[in-house]
Formats: C-alpha cells, structure tokens, sequence
C-alpha cells in the first residue's frame, strides 16, 4: 500500500477546503491525490490492492455535524445523513415501515460486520468488484484509462448486461443506490464552490468512453445527506436480491419495485435493476409497459421484456438476462400482493 | 523497511517491542504525528507514524503507528492480541471481526489510527479474570462448534454483536445476520445451535 497523510478534519467546511483544488471539477475523486474516507470497507480494500492511491485521507468520521449521522423522518420524507451507518438505516423500523424497498436492500447487503462500519454516503459511492479492475495486473480501462478491458473476452459471467459500451462491462454491484434510484431520490452534495441538490439518477455515470469518471462528484465534493420523498407507493415497495449463495454474496440480479395501485390496475411503477447494469439502472421502458394495465402475469412478464429489450450480453453473462426477466417479474407480483 | 528513528531515540522495532510488553503503562511518544501536530508544525509526510490512543480490553494503549496499519495488524503485531486472525485480509472471510464501542466490525478493514479513543474488544477480553468463559464461548464449547477453529474468535465475537443487536431471534436469522463469518470446516449448524444457547443465557442474565 501506498503510504499515506492521515487527517482529521473537524467540520465539512473544514473536510471541502482541505480537498479544495483548483482543477477539483476535471479530477474524479476516485483519482485525487486527496481523498475521504468514511467506513473505509471499500476503500481500504482497494488501496491494499493498490487500486486507489491516495496521498492523502481525510477522515470523516469526526466532522461534528450531528445531522450527518441523523435519520430523520416526517410526513414526507426520508433523510438520511450521509454518515448514517447501513446496520442503522437497515434496523430503523419507521423506515421498514414506510419504505420497506430501502430497508430490505440494505439488510440484505453485505454482512453485519460491513454494515456496522459503512456509511451510507460511501455505500452509494462504491466502486465496482470487477475481477479485472480489482488486480492491477490486468488492463482496465476505468482503472487505467486507455489500457484496455480484460473482461469483454475474459471471464464475464458477473458482468453487466445493461449500460454497457465498448470500454466497459463492469457491475455497479450496490443494492441500497437500486432502491434509491426507483424512489426518485436526492443527494445533498457540499463543495467549495457551493451547496447543491443533485437528483440520485445524475449521480452515478454510465461509463461510456470514460469510465473512470463514474460520478458526477468533483474531487473536492463531499455527500452530506441523501433523502427520500414518502409517496402513495413507498410502503408498497419491495426489493428482491438474487444471488449465487442465499446471503453475504453480490446480486446476479436484483429488482427495486415501488407500485401505485388503482385496486388491480397499476396507477404508476418505479422499476430499477441491480447486478445486470454498469449503473443503478431505472428501467422506464418496463414502467411504462405497466402504466394503466391490470398487473397480472403477463403484464409483469411485457414489463420485464421491455426492461431487457437493449441488453447486450457477453460469453458468460447471457443467463443475467432470463434471471433479470425472472427477477422483476417476481418482484412485480410480491409487490402488488403487499398491504398498500 | 529501515528503521526509522522516533524523537524520543528509541527506534521504531525497540518501540514496538516495548509497546507489546509494557503497553498499558506506555507514555505517548512524542512522535512525529500528524494528528497530535500543532497547526505551525510542518507540514505531515506521509511515512511519519501517526499516535493513537486506544481502549482495548479495557486497557488504554498509546501506540505510534504508520498510518497503513489496520486495526488488526495493530493488534497482533503492535500489541500481542494474536487472538483476532487474519483470514483473507480484504473483508470477505470474518476472522478478524472485534467489537468497537460494542459494535461488530470488521479489523482488517479499519485503518488503525481511525479508532482514536475507541473502546475495542477482542476475544481476549471476553472472559472473566477467575477464567470463567463468556458466555458465547461456553456455547461454542459445549456444542463443538468449531474443528480447526482459526475462524472461531471472529464467529464468537461476531455472535456476541448478532446478540446484543436483537439479531439472533430466530435460527433463520442467526444465519442470515452471521453470513459475514466463512467457516471453511462447515461447522455452521453447531455454529447456530451454540449461539440459539448463548442468547437464551445471556436473555436470562
């Protein structure tokens, strides 16, 4: 591991002016030479491997902000400080209440270990478990811009179906951002040029000719709270995580549902996918196909069609795109059959 | 690595050395530290050790530490707790899972010097000082819950924090919540049934 300055900074004033610089907009974090560190549960796992190399971490975790690490709920919304941790939002029964998609993807994220330590700004922030990114020795274009992608004709079986480009096939492998992503969140960022609301959608970024820019974030930007909106579907809402083992595994697939119900007609659908795309990845097409429709069987299976119409599978990943099908079209069913 | 000369002129191996043995009465060294620096100092490097004080065990340690150790290393290496196993060493297997502030983690993964003032417990500091085990290790005792047992120590504390969390209430649920703890050996049913008796005991204390 690359050694290291280690700091303390007191307030996000504080942490956003020691990240300052003057090119902050053209770096992305994930390349600065300074960067933040919270849970650490991915970072100091990548910079063992020597995949990020900072100079320099700025540890979060004594800012004294106390709204960064409250769960605030009221009529309508959901806060989430961003140094809130996943054991803590996962275990809140007022949010498995109202919003029982955002409970259910963070319980069934990683372990009770990681979720004690990981916050949520970071979860939503992690950077992908490709094989290929993760050992340096391969090329990989989102770790080394230009080198190449080892995993278009290597072992792909874990990678992303959807969102993908000539670049770059690699997973976005959270839950919590799939549930966020449907539930039309927002992230409220802090930088030195200024305070910003950003919809959660923007956040991340698909990786197109450049994938190591992942995020929308400046180096010097920092996420201060993500919130929710409590609508007629959030307690309808469901998140159902496919894996290789049943528990403490990556989803192959996933699906993130939130439904407004007319009796058996569906009013409106929030759909996202996870473990098939490069991005926490709405899937519009499939709401549209249910808008108006009477949500049986066959409507969930047009919808989940829909969902997959433009994916693009590579040797080993193909299976992604029936289990993906299966997954919503399950998904769909579970969700229409909860108490709205 | 040379060894790099501390201002106290002690040198970092005989520092280290002492720090096992004579740890809970060690001063804090006047070391080159980021954080303990005044702000006129100059500016940190970033090999110079950093000071970070700790509670482990209910003892405080005072250690000078290069910033890239993880709480495990600090504690096997630093000061001598080799009860916490390094596993696989990137947040995947549970072997190396203390308590910190009674919360479950993961050490491997935590850079020492971010747990300034934290209270960690490791499975040394689980049993009574007369030698009666807690009562998550009696459980492990009693139903065999281990062959080799090189993950046992994480499985133990690891169980304790599924306890205290209200995680343990079904079968279902002690191996949803404890699936951050690989057993190579497969021990698992014996595993759960340790900890089904554990938090019965621990419910009734």
């Amino acid at each position: 591991m690359r050694p290291f300055v280690y700091e303390r900074p007191t307030s996000v004033s504080a942490a956003i002016a020691m990240a300052s610089r003057v090119d902050a907009v053209r770096v992305p974090p994930t390349g600065a030479d300074t960067q933040f560190i919270a849970g650490g549960t991915n970072l100091a796992d990548y910079m063992k491997l020597g995949v990020a190399q900072p100079d320099r971490l700025l540890d979060l975790n004594t800012l004294a902000e106390p709204a960064l690490r409250q769960i605030r709920i009221n009529d309508d919304t959901i806060r989430f400080g961003a140094l809130v941790r996943m054991g803590e939002a996962a275990d809140n029964v007022d949010v498995r209440r109202r919003c029982p998609a955002l409970a259910d993807s963070l319980k069934f994220a990683a372990s009770g270990q990681l979720r004690n330590m990981a916050s949520l700004g970071g979860n939503v922030l992690q950077r992908t478990r490709c094989e290929y990114f993760r050992e340096i020795s391969w090329p990989c274009n989102k770790r080394e811009p230009g080198s190449g992608c080892a995993a278009m004709e290597g072992s792909n079986r874990q990678h992303a179906v959807l969102g993908t480009s000539d670049a770059c096939i690699a997973t976005y492998h959270g839950d919590f951002a799939q549930a966020l992503v449907a539930l039309d969140a927002t992230v409220e960022i802090e930088g030195p040029r200024g305070r910003r609301t950003l919809a959660f959608a923007k956040l991340h970024k698909r990786p197109g000719d450049t994938p190591d820019i992942e995020t929308d974030l400046a180096a010097d930007e920092l996420i201060t709270a993500i919130e929710v909106r409590l609508e007629r579907w959030s307690s309808r809402s469901r998140y159902l995580k496919i894996r290789d083992r049943e528990s403490y595994a990556f989803a192959l697939a996933s699906a993130a549902v939130a439904l407004d119900m007319d009796g058996e007609t569906v009013r409106s659908a929030r759909i996202a996918l996870g473990g098939v795309a490069t991005v926490p990845w709405r899937a519009r097409e499939a709401e549209d196909a249910l808008q108006g429709k009477v949500l049986d069987e066959a409507a969930a299976q047009e919808a989940a069609e829909a969902a997959f119409a433009d994916a693009r599978p590579r040797e080993h990943n193909a299976f992604k795109i029936p289990l993906g099908k299966r997954t919503l079209v399950r998904a769909l069913l579970e969700t229409r059959d909860m108490k709205g | 690595m040379p060894d790099a000369k501390m201002s106290s002129g002690l040198s970092r191996r005989m520092f280290m050395t002492a720090s096992v043995s004579a740890a809970a009465a060690m001063p804090l060294v006047n070391s080159p530290t980021r954080a303990a620096q005044p702000a006129s100092a100059k500016p940190a490097e970033p090999r110079d050790l950093s000071a970070v004080s700790m509670r482990i065990n209910k003892q405080t340690y005072n250690l000078a530490l290069d910033n890239r150790t993880s709480l495990l290393d600090a504690l096997r290496d630093h000061v001598g707790l080799t009860g916490t196993k390094k596993g696989c060493d990137h947040g995947q297997c549970g072997a190396c899972t203390v308590l910190i502030d009674g919360k479950r983690v993961l050490s491997c993964l935590s850079f020492a010097v971010m747990n300034q003032g934290r209270e960690i417990t490791t499975v040394e500091g689980l049993a009574s000082t007369d030698g009666e085990l807690h009562p998550v290790q009696q459980a492990f005792v009693d139903h065999d819950a281990f062959q080799c047992g090189y993950c046992t120590p994480g499985q133990i504390m690891s169980a304790i924090g599924c306890i205290n969390e209200g995680h343990a209430g079904s079968e279902d649920d002690i191996r949803e919540y404890m699936s951050g703890n690989l057993c190579r050996c497969a021990a698992y049913p014996n595993i759960v049934a340790a900890i089904v008796q554990a938090r019965d005991e621990i419910r009734r204390a």
